[in-house]
């Protein structure tokens, strides 16, 4: 911008002093880019790593402007301030033709090309599968056809047996391809796994922040979907999508264990009998009623579902 | 403007007004009445959503009281539910709409040379319509089971559950509330917009026309076009709630989705309604207190309706995670992405006008340069939003949260806030105190980086928003956005009694006490009920010519003779 100011030829401490402070900024801002891999929780699934990255390239390119223009607006109020008494006028600068295509373009290119970076990473990770409509309530639900998904070789069987996933107020249930039912959430490590959402009242949010993976539940739709766990361990799953009274309690576990892990998993749930599933909003709702129903209306919780496994509150999450 | 024979407190024309003016003497009671004066308009707008701005804040204030300690344990999670509603929506559609509405009427005639608004009673019956919402919002807390409690989105199938049964409940006046502002909205929208297209002063064509007139122009074209979808999908979402019919619900063959794109396809170019007349006082406030013209004046008026153009075909970017196949998300992406050009053009025109001024860092400067200074980080955090993969991350957690605040508080606020400090002693008469000006500046620059940049990081790390409760790692981020809320409310004693003191007993203004160019400073501070009356000044150049020494009408002298005249009743 000190073209502006000095339009005619530049003085050399000028065109110094800009060279070092374009290179100030622009080494902080790979600084941040870098830094910005911490501000995430640890990466559990394949879409972490392409998203993190993509959100590092937007820290870079966030903080380089920021700082420039945040920059400017620092010197002109250290250098600029008109003295007390001064009631003189600035430099009658109309505008600058020149410039203003120049701040135009530019930012037209940056923001194509980080609109071109994230369609390539969508389309690597490729988790939405298709979604079908379905009326006549929840119960004609699970026979509805699954949309193709388009899966590779591979992963065939393992689309052909999704696991189910139920979003309700205020609880989650997952049905494995073998009839086990669990309210935390079993994956096979280094694997597509493939799920079907749905929601039998309001809408809810899947939603696994060390998978940096979100998809909302549709009541009246079933939705395809699939992920690819990349590190064992026990993260939090927490409804994204608000659903009234104790949305905030709506949170349970995805535990991602080894293949073979998850494997005896399986097979050990199916000799547990069904029960129900630990429930916090029960617990809240319960408690509320016993103080007088004291408080503004909701509906009350669903029944826990019955389950072969249920999630244990107390079991510590990584993230 | 040194005054010898004492000056009389009011101007003395007023007496022979038709109806009263503000600065008159003994009648505060036109300020109860159906007055159409726009400038008592105007005032009855600001007062109101001052009100309402105390009302939001308080609740604010109990839910970052609930949201200091991680178990949701000062208010039940029902009760946390209907105040964050109830906050976002006493914000949105009782503080800012209204303000600005306030804006709109006190500024926009004296600014065009008009005399009064292109239909006074539309106007007057556009405001009444608030008080008569905001009372319908208010008596919701009242009815059984609560007011709603289901976000200022009202997604169904949750916002139709009614859990009590009955047919009057919190759900059901929110959405009266709900359409009554829209209509107030689309009233009020048809009214400035005639007025600017018709009622300017002889030579003022639209490239001589304020920056703020562009943009109230831009902001109520959305208006218009936005609304009447709103108000649709508000009226099928009553009749789901109310009477059995089942749009939005699948068990009846509805779809929940469609809601959402009725929402979203108002409520995205809403937010520019709100952000745009605020682009406008910016760009009104930086070449005064800069002491240049505005930088690159024409491309920042046409980006205005560029904005406007864009903002209307951006909506998706709210459902990314909602089921929205990937191609639509895809172009969603690339048209919400547009708006981060005309936007950056009128950012880079601002700090294009402070390099090489003359700054005077009044405390309409300090907001000013510390809303754009704000609105640059959200435009950033803006497009990671809007990047799809990233939204499918942060979209529905704090990261939002973060976003919107720095918009719509750190910026939109804070740009009302300059607004009323350059504006106050016009429209009132009365010089505001600096200092206590200053405090409250301070204090809210502090106050709204401590509340909004925690919440950044706290969705990063996969806070939902809207929840009551929250596991024990997001703690830190929340003591220091609860303590930063409450800086927030202190920040508010220093404004409010500067307000009031100062009305009450401030200096007195001269009719220009910035050294402004701009018609509404050729007037008397308050300026008289019809503006210039019949003698309207005929403008000869464009409205930013600091430095440039050209007069902005023909007979300047005159019209500064007159207005100090008048000032000092000479
Ligand atoms: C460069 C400019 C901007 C971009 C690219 C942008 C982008 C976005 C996106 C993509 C979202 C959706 C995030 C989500 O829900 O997952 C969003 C949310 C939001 N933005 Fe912005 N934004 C910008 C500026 C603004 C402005 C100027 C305003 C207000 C005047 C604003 C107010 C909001 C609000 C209120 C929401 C949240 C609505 C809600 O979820 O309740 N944004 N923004
Ligand atoms: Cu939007």
């Amino acid at each position: 911008m000190t073209t502006t100011a000095t339009s005619g030829s530049p003085r050399p401490w000028a065109v110094l002093l800009l060279l070092a402070a374009v290179l100030s900024d622009l080494a902080a801002s790979f600084w941040m880019a870098a830094q910005s891999h911490r501000w995430l929780p640890v990466a559990a699934s394949a879409a972490a790593g392409p998203v993190d990255d993509l959100f590092a390239l937007e820290v870079g390119i966030g903080s380089f402007i920021f700082l420039g223009c945040s920059g400017v607006m620092l010197w002109t109020l250290l250098f600029n301030r008109a003295p007390k008494y001064d009631l003189d006028n600035g430099d009658p600068i109309e505008g600058n033709l020149k410039l203003e295509i120049v701040w135009t373009v530019i930012p037209l290119v940056i923001v194509m090309l980080i609109a071109w970076k994230a369609i390539a990473v969508s389309t690597t990770l490729s988790t939405l599968g298709g979604k079908v409509r379905v009326s006549g309530g929840h119960a004609a639900m699970h026979g509805a056809e699954a949309p193709a998904a388009a899966p590779m070789a591979a992963d065939a069987t393992a689309a052909a047996n999704p696991i189910d996933v139920i979003g309700r107020q205020w609880s989650w249930e997952f049905i494995y391809p073998n009839g086990v039912h669990s309210s935390e959430l079993h994956l096979p490590e280094g694997q597509r796994s493939f799920l079907r959402l749905s929601a039998t009242d309001v809408i809810h949010g899947f939603y696994v922040p060390a998978f940096r993976l979100k998809q909302d539940l549709i009541p009246g739709s079933v939705i395809d979907y699939s992920l690819i766990p990349t590190r064992a361990g026990r993260y939090r799953l927490r409804d994204s999508m608000f659903s009234g009274g104790y949305f905030a309690s709506n949170q349970t576990d995805v535990v991602v264990e080894p293949p073979e892990a998850y494997e005896d998993w399986l097979a050990e749930a199916l000799r547990q009998p069904l029960r129900p599933a630990a429930n916090a909003a029960t617990d809240l709702y319960n408690q509320r009623l016993a103080r007088g129903d004291r408080g503004w209306a909701t509906v009350p919780p669903a029944p826990p579902p019955l389950v072969h496994v249920s999630a244990d509150p107390e079991a510590p999450h990584e993230s | 403007m040194t005054s010898t024979t004492p000056a009389p407190p009011f101007d003395p024309r007023v007496l022979k007004a038709p109806h009263p003016v503000p600065g008159a003497p003994n009648n505060w009671r036109r300020f109860l009445s159906f007055n159409t004066d726009a400038k008592v308009i105007g005032l009855q707008y600001m007062i109101t959503a001052l009100f309402f701005l105390l009302v939001g804040g308080l609740l604010s204030m109990i839910m970052r009281g609930e949201l200091i300690t991680p178990a949701a344990d000062l208010v039940d999670p029902t009760v946390y539910n209907g105040l964050y509603t109830m906050h976002g929506t006493v914000m949105l559609f009782l503080f800012l709409f209204p303000i600005l509405n306030g804006f709109n009427n006190l500024l926009i005639p004296p600014m065009i040379g008009a005399p009064d608004m292109a239909f006074p009673r539309l106007n007057a019956a556009a405001f009444w319509m608030v008080p008569v919402f905001g009372v319908i919002l208010m008596a919701s807390f009242l009815v059984p089971g609560g007011p709603s409690g289901a976000g200022w989105w009202a997604y169904p199938p949750q916002s139709i559950q009614n859990p009590l049964g009955h047919f009057i409940n919190g759900q059901f006046l929110w959405i009266l509330a709900v359409a009554l502002s829209g209509i107030s909205s689309i009233m009020g929208a048809v009214n400035f917009i005639t007025t600017i297209i018709r009622m300017r002063a002889p030579g003022m064509g639209w490239f001589r026309m304020p920056i703020f007139c562009w943009t109230a122009v831009a902001a109520q074209a959305i208006q218009l076009i936005g609304l009447p979808v709103l108000t649709a999908g508000a009226v099928l979402l009553l009749f789901d709630l109310s009477f059995g019919t089942s749009f939005y619900l699948p068990e009846g063959g509805g779809d929940p989705m469609l809601y959402q794109h009725f929402f979203w396809f108002y409520s995205h170019p809403a937010v520019y309604v709100m952000v745009l007349p605020v682009f406008g006082i910016f760009s009104e406030l930086f070449p005064v207190y800069a002491r240049k013209p505005l930088f690159g004046y024409h491309v920042v008026a046409i980006a205005s309706f560029a904005i406007t153009f864009l903002s209307l075909i951006v909506w998706v970017h709210h459902m990314f995670y909602s089921g929205t196949p990937q191609w639509m998300r895809n172009l969603f992406m690339v048209t919400t992405m547009l708006i981060a050009v005309p936007t950056g053009i009128k950012v880079f025109a601002w700090i294009g006008t402070l390099w090489g001024g003359k700054l005077r860092l009044t405390t309409a400067m300090l907001f000013s340069l510390g809303g754009v200074f704000n609105f640059i980080f959200a435009g950033i955090t803006g497009i990671m939003l809007a990047t799809v993969p990233v939204d499918i991350h942060v979209g529905n957690t704090y990261f939002v949260v973060g976003h919107f605040h720095t918009v719509i508080f750190s910026t939109i606020t804070y740009g009302v806030f300059a607004g009323i400090y350059h504006w106050f002693p016009k429209f009132t008469g009365r010089m505001l105190y600096e200092g206590l000006g200053k405090l409250h500046f301070v204090l809210t620059f502090i106050g709204s980086q401590l509340t909004f940049l925690p919440m950044h990081a706290a969705g990063l790390m996969g806070m939902p928003r809207r929840v009551a409760s929250y596991d024990p790692e997001f703690a830190f981020a929340n003591v220091l956005a609860s303590l930063g809320a409450f800086l927030l409310g202190v920040a508010t004693i220093p404004f409010l009694l500067n307000l009031v003191s100062s009305w009450v007993r401030g200096e007195k203004a001269p009719p220009n006490p910035w050294n402004a160019i701009g018609l509404e400073w050729l007037l008397p501070s308050p300026p008289p009920a019809e503006n210039f009356e019949d003698d309207v000044p005929t403008v000869i150049s464009g409205p930013y010519g600091y430095g440039l020494g050209r007069p902005l009408v023909e007979d300047e002298e005159r019209y500064v003779a007159k207005a100090a005249s008048a000032a000092t009743g000479a």
